[in-house]
């Protein structure tokens, strides 16, 4: 039986399974250390398409198809389809879901979206609400950077704080019955706000919102950091995963070498240019379905807690002097 | 040899104010760009940015300082000969050149190229 825990956390009995997941990626992504891990790898950033958004489009709807097909599941399986990116009214995935035709529940979270469609979806397949839904993400650098910040026409200089949005696009298909990792647990984040307003340290934006989410989840289930064979953030990258084992030391939560972020672990910082790491939605939306699941799925991994960090601004309240708000999600997956 | 040295001196200078500003700063490359347009035509209107010019010809005809420069002189010329009015008639009368070939190439580069990444 499924049951709130604590303030902000859930656990969900019988706990749901990823019964599948895929993701494929962009040329950097493939040259990083995890590109072994992903199902494809796209030669070029435009892959043929007129625009970079259409490109993003066809990625994640190459991701939900791929994540089907190694189930030989058809889309009519499916009962809903949860998915978030990044662009203005998420239309990559309302395009996307047009494109598929599964009902169609649209997310915010902005790099958050991974772990808000896992909690939500295991919650909908535990709560007997379906028996199978679809999860998906997608970011694309080209696209992002145009609707956040600059486009590459601009020839911006990137202060060294920044990230590089990962170009990419992840999907799993949450069931009722099957095998895979197990979705055991969720803590839902509140928006934290510290009063950061530098639209390149957004690292330091989300690490407050982190920290919150990380403290209610052990408080709530009263585990502790050591529970976890693994703990990733999901894009806070050099700066903000420093800021997070600061503040949950504060807490006196101790992250150990079990700690790490996705933003740092998709790229070589030594032979690629990324700045502070990876960010985006497809930064944790990747390595989680892509490298993570399968080292669970090797058994290398037993309990990983999967915790993605979203910036809640946008263009116009960045312009007009607002801070950024951050949020931040945690799911638990166990084999 | 000696303009050579003292352009060299003068733009790069102008450089490093703006890698400061926007190393060390909060400001964004608009703010920092409009700042040193800003600062040119304060420059200007006081009669000290053509002097400048002088000292280092291209290293201060160069830099974005240089278009704030040319638009108060423009205004203040204008202004000379047709009371206020001039400063609305005069303002992009040396700059023209610039805003025009700008917008004209960005027009034609738009229409071949497509960005790759």
């Amino acid at each position: 039986m499924s049951q709130k825990a604590g303030r902000q956390s859930v656990l969900l009995d019988p706990s749901p399974y990823l019964t599948s997941a895929a993701a494929v990626v962009g040329p950097m992504e493939g040259k990083g250390p995890l590109g072994e891990d992903f199902d494809l790898v796209y030669p070029d950033l435009r892959i043929k398409e007129k625009s970079f958004e259409a490109a993003e489009r066809k990625m994640l709807q190459e991701a939900c198809l791929l994540a089907l097909k190694k189930q030989d599941l058809r889309l009519g399986d499916i009962d809903y389809f949860l998915a978030g990116d990044l662009l203005n009214q998420i239309t990559v995935s309302g395009y996307s879901a047009a494109a598929l035709g599964i009902p169609f529940f649209g997310l915010y979270g902005a790099c958050s979206t991974l772990t808000l469609a896992l909690s939500w979806g295991a919650m909908l397949v535990a709560g007997g609400f379906a028996q199978k839904v679809l999860a998906a993400t997608s970011s694309h650098n080209c696209s992002a950077e145009r609707q956040y910040r600059y486009p590459t026409e601009y020839g911006f200089q990137r202060p060294r704080q920044a990230q590089w949005t990962v170009t990419g696009a992840a999907a799993a298909v949450i069931g009722a019955a099957g095998e895979g990792p197990r979705i055991t647990a969720a803590t839902i984040g509140k928006v934290v706000d510290m009063g950061e307003k530098d639209a390149y340290g957004l690292g330091a934006a989300m690490a407050p919102a982190a920290a919150s989410t990380l403290i209610r989840h052990f408080e709530d289930l009263q585990r502790r950091p050591d529970y976890y064979d693994l703990i990733v953030t999901g894009d806070l990258g050099q700066i903000g995963a420093a800021l997070l084992r600061k503040l949950l030391a504060r807490s006196g939560y101790c992250l150990e070498d079990n700690y790490n972020d996705c933003g740092l672990m998709i790229y070589n910082p030594e032979l690629q240019d990324v700045g502070a790491g990876g960010s985006g939605c497809a930064c944790s939306g990747v390595v989680v379905l892509g490298h993570l699941y399968r080292r669970m799925k090797e058994g290398e991994l037993k309990r990983i807690l999967v915790v993605s960090t979203g910036a809640l601004h946008s263009p116009t309240t960045l312009g007009q002097g607002e801070s950024i708000p951050g949020v931040a999600h945690a799911v638990a997956l166990e084999i | 040899m000696g303009s050579y040295l003292t352009a060299f001196l003068v733009g790069g200078l102008f450089c490093l104010i703006g890698q400061l500003l926007f190393d060390l700063t909060p400001f964004t490359p608009g703010h920092i760009l409009s700042g040193f347009v800003v600062a040119g035509g304060i420059l200007g209107g006081l009669g000290l940015y053509d002097r400048l010019i002088q000292f280092a010809g291209a290293g201060a005809s160069l830099p974005i300082s240089s278009f704030g420069n040319a638009l108060v002189k423009g205004a203040l010329s204008e202004a000379s000969r047709h009371g206020l009015i001039g400063i609305l008639t005069g303002m992009f009368e040396l700059t023209s050149t610039g805003i025009t070939a700008a917008i004209l190439f960005a027009f034609l580069t738009a229409l071949i190229f497509n960005p790759r990444g």
